[in-house]
């Protein structure tokens, strides 16, 4: 992992005792509300239905077990439901009993989030955060945000090159940058360097990808104008080959152009992707000549060093207990209950193979019944602190899936790991399958949901906990988001659902056929809305009936079976919406009133 | 960077030559600077950063050594990025208190990237100027050397 420098940490702290300064004139009246509110945004305060929601930065997902401890004591200590105002309950939305509280929650942007700390505990919490040098900075607001990357960046066997040194490099070219704090809207850059694109680096403001030219050079493959919400559009690829020490001279250029021309009339066109849409070549050709001039006029500062690459990787070598790893040959066999089904499918499902032969990457599953999606309990993320000080250097990291990865697990300690992950409930076999989805939080806590999200991915949950059928099932993406914003990424899904509104009510669309861009998915793409919206009963119905089509068409070779998302890309949509559809009137909902909806 | 209370400040005038105003969706690159002594740039909301990329390329990229003054709706949150982005002088927005601005500069003890005026960023500093980091930055590189 990066290691905090003395500058680093006394940034950190700055930025804290800032934000304190910024509380404490609001609280005392010297700022007004308005002015207030982009400031806390950009330190990661939102005010949601109930209570303010914080959101952590968690660059390029990488989280040692200290900040897994004080994200464990932030939940325990500050993440109280009872110390809120919850007058405000939409009573159609939020079923406030059953609100998970004293949790943290992994978002689909390697971040975490908490959702009941009040307002007039938030420095203390910042305080606390950069004792283990976290913050919320830039976590929300028009700014670049957190940089993302790919969960196994840096064991990942398909890797060109460990893109994490530059993903520093670029966090802290975009930590504070004065010129582009208020841009027309928020700013988001994801990087990978494996050929399995686990960052979904299209659906991103910039995506970028690490790679080697025919010389062997590495440099990036630049992408620009990806974003989800009302207008799904994948990035455009606008450069083939970047050098990789000129990324933050070219990405000055790139956020440049797009701060002066990017639309500040109407926020549904503000991002990026719109701009890049509307003037197409015009826009490349601006950046390109941006950026000759940064080279040419301004002498490029940002040219990045050799010096300071290796400075940054040097904090990114394999950790040392785990360079002299023992010889698979030399390591004892540990007994597992051989009645285990979960165990052999544990293995293959939430093991992934390492650079290093001797050493796996474990996933952590935060998908399990009784707990939304990437929801963590102060216990929970104890645990997980404890595991990877065990089993991993001390080192997680946060999943774009919503789980922990825990990168550089011995081969001969999996069973060990296994036997104390399966006793905390962090061991379900069910990476990449239908149960692990991604969600957002929904109507429950977000205010600007049209519907829930959670209560309707527990009931899908609830129905395909059967491992022998869900493995059955395979590989397989649902993701929902609770409004059109699309932070649970439904565009990008095998099956994705979304929640409107209809007459004050919840209603969901489902779409079909959408792609991240990984391996598994094919080329990124935005799915196909089946058909009018369904109500909120009729959706597990509806997900049964589409993966009973799947089931009666799919081909088979050998002993693996076709996947869903090839299933349904060599058939089409239509028998799936049929049967979707079926599943509309069977349950005798108001048809007529839903063929009308969204 | 110096700070004006709202009162003191006198638009230019129209047609005036040395002191102008530019409207933040003006190129500045667009603009004759000769004779040019003061650009007042606009602020309409403080979320809307445009000004800054103006300020940049008027101090950077076009050398402009005159005062580069921000108007509108200037609070003393913004000030830090304002002077990092060539702005020198600022118009606070009627009735912003202006006690709390100075622990505003004096927050900070660096910045990562370059900017219009400190043009190098922290990485590229030579390790002199690095003030109390220095050492502890030079040892990183020579432990990473010699491992
Ligand atoms: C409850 C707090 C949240 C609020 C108020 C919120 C707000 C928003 C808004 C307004 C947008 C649309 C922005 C735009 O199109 O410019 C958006 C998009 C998004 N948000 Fe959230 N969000 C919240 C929680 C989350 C969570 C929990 C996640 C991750 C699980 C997340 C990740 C995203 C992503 C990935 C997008 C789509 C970005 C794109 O268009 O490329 N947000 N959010
Ligand atoms: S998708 Fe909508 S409901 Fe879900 S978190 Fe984002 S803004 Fe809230």
């Amino acid at each position: 992992m990066y290691q905090y420098t003395e500058f680093d940490k006394q940034f950190v702290r700055s930025r804290a005792s800032q934000f304190r300064d910024q509380l404490e004139r609001w609280q005392a009246g010297k700022l007004a509300e308005e002015e207030f509110r982009p400031l806390r945004l950009q330190n990661g305060w939102y005010v949601q239905r109930f209570a303010p929601m914080l959101r952590i930065a968690v660059p390029y997902g990488e989280l040692n077990s200290a900040q897994l401890r004080v994200l464990a004591t932030i939940a325990r200590d500050y993440d109280h439901k009872e110390d809120n105002d919850l007058s405000k309950a939409n009573p159609g939305l939020s079923d406030l009993k059953s609100l998970p509280s004293r949790c943290a929650h992994f978002t689909t942007r390697q971040n975490v989030q908490f959702n009941w700390i009040p307002l007039d505990k938030s420095a203390d919490v910042m305080d606390l955060l950069a004792s283990v040098n976290m913050h919320g900075i830039q976590t929300s607001g028009n700014c670049i945000r957190n940089t993302t990357s790919d969960e196994r960046a840096g064991v990942a066997i398909d890797e060109v090159a460990d893109p994490r040194p530059l993903a520093e490099i670029i966090r802290q070219w975009s930590t504070l940058h004065p010129e582009f704090a208020f841009l027309p809207r928020k700013f988001k850059i994801a990087i990978t360097g494996a050929t399995d694109d686990r960052a979904a680096t299209a659906w991103h403001d910039v995506g970028l990808h690490v790679l080697k030219n025919e010389a062997g050079e590495i440099g990036f493959r630049v992408m620009v104008g990806g974003g989800m919400g009302r207008t799904p559009v994948v990035g455009t690829v606008i450069r083939e080959f970047l050098p990789w020490n000129q990324i933050l001279n070219y990405l000055e250029a790139v956020v440049r152009v797009y701060n002066r021309w990017g639309r500040r009339d109407n926020i549904y066109k503000a991002r990026i992707k719109i701009l890049v849409k509307a003037e197409g070549q015009r826009y490349i050709d601006e950046v390109e000549a941006e950026y000759q001039q940064i080279l040419t006029h301004d002498g490029a500062p940002h040219t990045i060093s050799q010096q300071e690459l290796d400075r940054v990787s040097a904090s990114f070598v394999v950790p040392a207990s785990r360079v002299g790893t023992l010889p698979l040959s030399a390591m004892p066999i540990p007994t597992i209950d051989p009645a285990d089904t979960n165990y052999p499918r544990w293995l293959a499902r939430n093991v992934a193979p390492h650079k290093n032969p001797a050493l796996r990457c474990v996933t952590l599953s935060f998908k399990r019944l009784g707990y939304s999606p990437g929801d963590a309990t102060g216990e929970q993320l104890d645990i997980a602190a404890d595991l990877a000080d065990r089993y991993s250097a001390g080192e997680a990291r946060v999943t774009h899936d919503q789980n922990l990865v825990l990168p550089w697990v011995r081969a001969d300690e999996l069973p060990a790991l296994y036997a104390e992950a399966h006793a905390a409930g962090l061991a379900k076999a069910n990476v990449r399958l239908l149960t692990d989805m991604i969600v957002c939080p929904g109507g429950d806590f977000c205010a600007l949901a049209n519907a829930r999200s959670l209560p309707i991915s527990e009931a899908i949950s609830q129905r395909y906990q059967d491992l022998d059928e869900l493995h059955d099932l395979g590989e397989i993406d649902v993701h929902m988001s609770g409004c059109i914003n699309s932070c649970g990424h439904h565009h990008s899904a095998h099956i994705g659902i979304l929640g409107v509104d209809k007459d004050g009510q919840e209603w969901y669309q489902v779409t079909l056929g959408g792609s991240d861009g990984s391996d598994l998915s094919g080329a990124a793409g935005a799915g196909k809305v089946v058909g009018p919206s369904f109500a909120a009963a009729e959706v597990p119905e509806v997900i049964e009936a589409v993966l009973d089509t799947y089931r009666s068409v799919r081909q088979s070779a050998g002993d693996k079976a076709e996947t869903f998302i090839d299933t349904l890309r060599r058939v089409g949509h239509d028998p799936f919406k049929q049967a979707a559809n079926a599943a509309r009137t069977s349950t005798g909902r108001a048809a007529p009133q839903a063929a009308t909806a969204a | 960077m110096k700070l004006i209370a709202f009162a003191a400040h006198t638009a230019p005038a129209e047609g005036q030559k040395d002191a102008i105003s530019l409207a933040n969706d003006v190129d500045p690159r667009t603009v004759p600077l000769e004779g040019v002594s003061r650009i007042d740039l606009n602020f309409p909301k403080f979320t809307d950063g445009r000004a800054f990329s103006q300020a940049f390329l008027l101090r950077r990229r076009l050398g402009f050594q005159g005062e580069i003054r921000a108007t509108g709706d200037v609070l003393i949150d913004q000030l830090v990025q304002m002077q990092r982005s060539g702005f020198d002088v600022a118009v606070l927005r009627e009735g912003v208190d202006a006690s709390a601005a100075q622990r505003q500069f004096d927050r900070y003890k660096g910045f990562y990237q370059g900017d219009a005026v400190h043009v190098v960023p922290h990485f590229a500093e030579p390790a002199s100027t690095l003030g109390p980091d220095a050492a502890a930055y030079a040892g990183e590189l020579e432990r990473q050397h010699s491992a």
